[in-house]
């Protein structure tokens, strides 16, 4: 199975064939549309990262070594971006998410979608990401 | 004059921007307007010749200042028509104005079990120090609510004003719905069971005429940033009898009379409620904000916005699955809104690629979405000069997230 580096770089790669940004955000649209999200009734306030603007839901299991991630967001290119970020990070071992360079997102040029200011959850979920990595590193 | 929006857009530089490679439209002006040249050269002209602390030197440039700023609280009273400059005071926008009442009106006049009423509509800046004061003083907040339209329940209102309610605290115009609200008849309705009320001005000042002798209301806050001139600056009006009993908020330089080690004595209004340096440059530009609203007009103004207004409703109103937020008989300025089917983050992030500010979320107003059950809305908010053909491309760029999400 691919690394998380080499994901990534998939990802950037995918994304470089995007001339304008209309092409790009109809992909991560899409993308938020094929996100299998989570259950509606799991959408409990334990899972909730709330954002100002757009909320995100994430659950994390650890499983054979691995973390499982599944995650959701009202807003659908909140949605797109979580499917990426889950795309790279899930199924991996903890040690290797807690360390994972999250650079990609800048370079697809997304990075505006993490900046404080747009309030919507996802610069939260990264971070829940690695907290829940850390949490099942430290319980092995 | 009629508003020419050619002649009023050159004098807003900013206007000329590009965002992502499209000219930029402004439509977030509730939360902040852009700024006329007359405004900028004024910082300039202070910072480049005028500069020196005020009240304190006896020196030329001190006095000119001093002169300056005083000449600029004489602008402020006569903007919103108060009997006496000494009400006018400068603080940092309405924040700290409404901050200022609700700790020092509230540590002289509330005590435990008392009531203030404040209003289902309000920005979280006149929801959050209420709380706080009456938190301390262990008094009671309510809440007078609103009808679907975003109109106040002005029968709910009556019988909510009671022997314990000791202020109302109402916004005159609604950041998110742009309901504007009959103040006068509330101010009236209170002031006949002797309770004093506070206007939220913040919405208010860069679309309309505001007389505070006519509505007689007992305190009104507004912030220069929203009408033109720069951040950090705004006014607390209070009438003479309320300040003169209340206790300063801040301390320091400026506020105090004579100060020994045993004790000290507190400055006369309004120099009582203004501690340290106070932001002279960010007062003289206000100033200059008002020149210009005065020079246009508010009428013209008004009747400029109120046509964009009713312009951009028509317009909007064509688009499949829209749902209109706030649609109360009065309102100004403010359009708000969402499509059913599509998140606001997401239509505002397509809007924000094709050069458009406008503002998404809850707007400060967190208890509004909850009353609607909605997530936030997209508010767009018009200025002078704001044109019917930016409203034009605004309905485009709305098109093309219908396509994109629908
Ligand atoms: C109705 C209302 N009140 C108060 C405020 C707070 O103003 P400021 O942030 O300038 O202090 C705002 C700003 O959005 C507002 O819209």
């Amino acid at each position: 199975m691919a690394t998380i580096r080499e994901k990534a770089q998939e990802v950037i790669e995918e994304f470089e064939l995007f001339d304008d940004w209309m092409d790009k955000y109809n992909y991560i649209i899409d993308l938020g549309k094929a996100l299998p999200g989570i259950d509606e009734n799991i959408k409990e306030d334990k899972y909730l990262i709330k954002g100002c603007q757009a909320q995100v839901w994430l659950v994390a299991e650890y499983n054979g070594g691995k973390v499982i991630y599944s995650a959701d967001s009202d807003a659908l290119i909140t949605r797109g971006i979580i499917a990426l970020l889950i795309r790279v990070l899930s199924g991996h071992a903890p040690e290797d998410i807690v360390e994972a360079d999250m650079s990609f997102i800048d370079r697809i040029g997304l990075k505006e979608h993490l900046s404080a200011t747009r309030s919507n959850g996802l610069l939260n979920m990264i971070k829940q990401m690695k907290l829940y990595a850390l949490a099942f590193q430290q319980k092995k | 004059m009629p508003i020419h929006t050619d002649t009023v857009r050159k004098k807003f530089p900013i206007l000329e921007t590009e965002v992502n490679g499209h000219p930029l439209i402004y439509f977030d002006n509730a939360a902040t307007t852009q700024k006329p040249d007359m405004v900028m050269d004024r910082l300039r002209t202070y910072y480049e010749r005028e500069n020196s602390n005020i009240h304190r030197g006896a020196h030329f440039l001190s006095q000119q200042a001093t002169e300056a700023y005083e000449a600029a609280r004489g602008t402020m009273q006569s903007f919103i028509n108060a009997k006496y400059p000494y009400e006018i005071i400068f603080t940092r926008g309405a924040t700290e104005s409404i901050n200022l009442v609700a700790h020092s009106f509230c540590n002289k006049f509330v005590k435990a079990g008392d009531e203030v009423l404040i209003s289902a509509m309000e920005h979280h800046s006149n929801i959050v120090p209420w709380q706080i004061a009456c938190k301390e003083k262990q008094a009671d907040l309510k809440v007078i609510p609103m009808n679907e339209k975003g109109e106040l329940r002005m029968s709910a209102f009556r019988d909510l004003l009671g022997a314990k309610t000791r202020l109302v605290a109402v916004t005159h115009v609604s950041n998110a719905l742009g309901t504007i609200n009959p103040v006068k008849e509330m101010i009236e309705l209170a002031h006949e069971k002797n309770i004093p009320v506070l206007i939220d001005g913040a919405q208010a000042t860069p679309h309309m005429t505001v007389d505070v002798q006519a509505l007689d209301c007992d305190f009104y806050c507004f912030s220069g940033h929203k009408m033109y001139g720069p951040m950090g600056v705004g006014v607390l009006y209070g009438k003479e009898v309320w300040l003169n009993q209340m206790p300063p908020y801040q301390s320091g330089g400026e506020m105090i009379k004579e100060v020994s080690f045993k004790k000290t004595t507190y400055n006369e209004l309004p120099f009582k409620f203004e501690a340290g340096t106070p932001n002279v440059a960010d007062v003289l530009g206000m100033e200059a904000a008002i020149k210009f609203i005065l020079e246009l007009g508010h009428t013209h103004i008004a009747a400029h916005e109120n046509d964009l207004l009713a312009y951009a409703i028509e317009k909007l109103k064509q688009l499949d699955n829209i749902r209109f937020i706030g649609t109360a008989g009065k309102r100004t300025s403010v359009v708000s809104f969402l499509f059913e089917d599509i998140h606001p983050y997401d239509t505002g992030i397509i809007l924000d690629k094709l050069g458009i500010a406008v503002r998404t979320g809850h707007h400060c107003a967190q208890p509004i979405m909850d009353f609607y059950r909605i997530p936030g809305t997209i508010r767009v908010s018009l200025a002078v000069y704001n044109t019917r053909r930016e409203i034009d491309l605004l309905v485009d760029a709305l098109a093309r997230v219908r396509e994109m999400f629908g």
